[in-house]
């Protein structure tokens, strides 16, 4: 298995390959991820200039381990197969394919980057894909989509089109994008890979952007799409574990391991009834805390 | 690649250049304005020339209007003028032609 289709993804911004002032440093605010952007930011007579950008950019620019994704046009336009193509020659992490809808959309995706691997040189595998989920048909298909290939690391919401689908609009309370924020969080758990929520466009309600960061985070997400470099800060606080979130953590991992090995399956921890189950769930706060930094123990 | 007629690519953003490719005569003649051109002109006119020899373009007239770009921009747009000048969209020669 790729190495990568696990890794911290609680942040990715997304940046317009039109603008060179744009991709030129954006590791300096240390987002997770980078989405280059060739679909809906780039204007349509840009499509072929923002191709080059990308190239150059991802064999050129070192953007210090911070994880470059490409959302490439969709699969209704005759660009998708080129820019897929600039993407993996260029070497990029992962390619997110817009307006999915079906396990056959992923699929498509999945064969051209195969053939393109192979035509560039590139480790068979090393290009991840994530499907982006812009409809209600989408939703629907939201576990297919899932399982539909070993290169698929997660889905996101995109949550314009999608309300845009539903014939309403994005009201700022997140009501119009509870269903659907529940389905594909279930149904990407259910497939073993990851859930990113849309973005949130309002730069001027910090206060509204971190209530719906608390949401999803409460929801099970692994983390937001963004647009700005200072909603970066908030997603990652409200995703760093707490003192006692890792104490706690601690705790359980080691007595889990500890009465695993007397024969013992349910006991307590600070009053707490504990037993295997809560084993993951501990060790990904460890490991959250670590990628957070804010972990000091020996787990 | 044989430049037969006027293509222009990028723009006058910062960080960015403006490119515009036109016939020549006989050969490479490349004109330079550049806030830096003192510091980095030398650097600027290789890039743009090598990436010209890459594309195996040998008689064109190239004016670059620099806005603070870096060597990666400026062959991105230098390409991006070349391929719209010859009309090639597709099957592009991603690590070949088109390298660092």
């Amino acid at each position: 298995m790729n190495p990568n289709m696990k890794r911290l993804r609680r942040t990715m911004m997304f940046l317009n390959c039109q603008k060179p002032g744009l991709i030129k440093d954006p590791y300096i605010y240390k987002p997770d991820s980078i989405m280059l952007d060739l679909e809906d930011a780039v204007a349509e007579k840009e499509k072929d200039a923002a191709r080059y950008s990308l190239y150059h950019a991802l064999q050129e620019i070192d953007y210090r381990g911070v994880e470059r994704v490409v959302r490439i046009n969709g699969l209704d336009t005759d660009m998708w197969q080129e820019d897929v193509r600039a993407s993996v020659a260029g070497g990029a992490d992962a390619i997110r394919i817009p307006k999915t809808e079906t396990a056959q959309d992923v699929k498509r995706v999945e064969a051209v980057v195969e053939a393109v691997e192979a035509e560039f040189g590139v480790v068979p595998g090393r290009t991840l894909i994530m499907a982006a989920i812009e409809s209600a048909k989408g939703v629907m298909h939201a576990m297919e989509i899932c399982e539909a290939s070993p290169r698929l690391f997660g889905i996101a919401l995109s949550g314009g089109d999608y309300t845009k689908d539903l014939q309403t609009n994005i009201s700022g309370t997140g009501v119009e994008l509870m269903g659907a924020r529940q389905l594909m969080i279930i149904a990407a758990r259910a497939a073993g890979v990851q859930c990113f929520d849309t973005v949130y466009t309002n730069l001027n309600d910090m206060e509204g952007f971190r209530k719906d960061v608390e949401t999803i985070h409460q929801m099970g997400f692994d983390g937001k799409s963004i647009i700005n470099p200072r909603q970066i800060a908030v997603v990652h606080e409200i995703y760093t574990p707490t003192p006692k979130d890792i104490i706690f953590a601690e705790k359980v991992v080691r007595e889990i391991d500890d009465k695993k090995a007397k024969g013992i399956g349910v006991f307590t921890v600070d009053g707490k009834m504990i037993d295997i189950a809560f084993y993951d769930g501990a060790k990904r706060t460890i490991e959250l805390a670590k990628a957070s930094g804010v972990y000091k123990g020996e787990l | 690649m044989v430049i037969e007629k006027t293509s222009v690519a990028g723009t006058l953003e910062s960080s960015d250049c403006m490119v515009t490719l036109e016939p020549g005569n006989g050969s490479v003649e490349l004109e330079l304005e550049s806030p830096v051109i003192h510091q980095f002109g030398h650097q600027i006119r290789k890039v743009v020339l090598d990436t010209l020899e890459h594309l195996d373009v040998k008689d064109a007239k190239i004016r670059i209007v620099d806005k603070g770009a870096l060597d990666c921009t400026i062959k991105a747009r230098v390409e991006c003028a070349v391929f719209r000048n010859v009309g090639k969209v597709r099957g592009l020669p991603w690590g070949g032609a088109i390298r660092k």
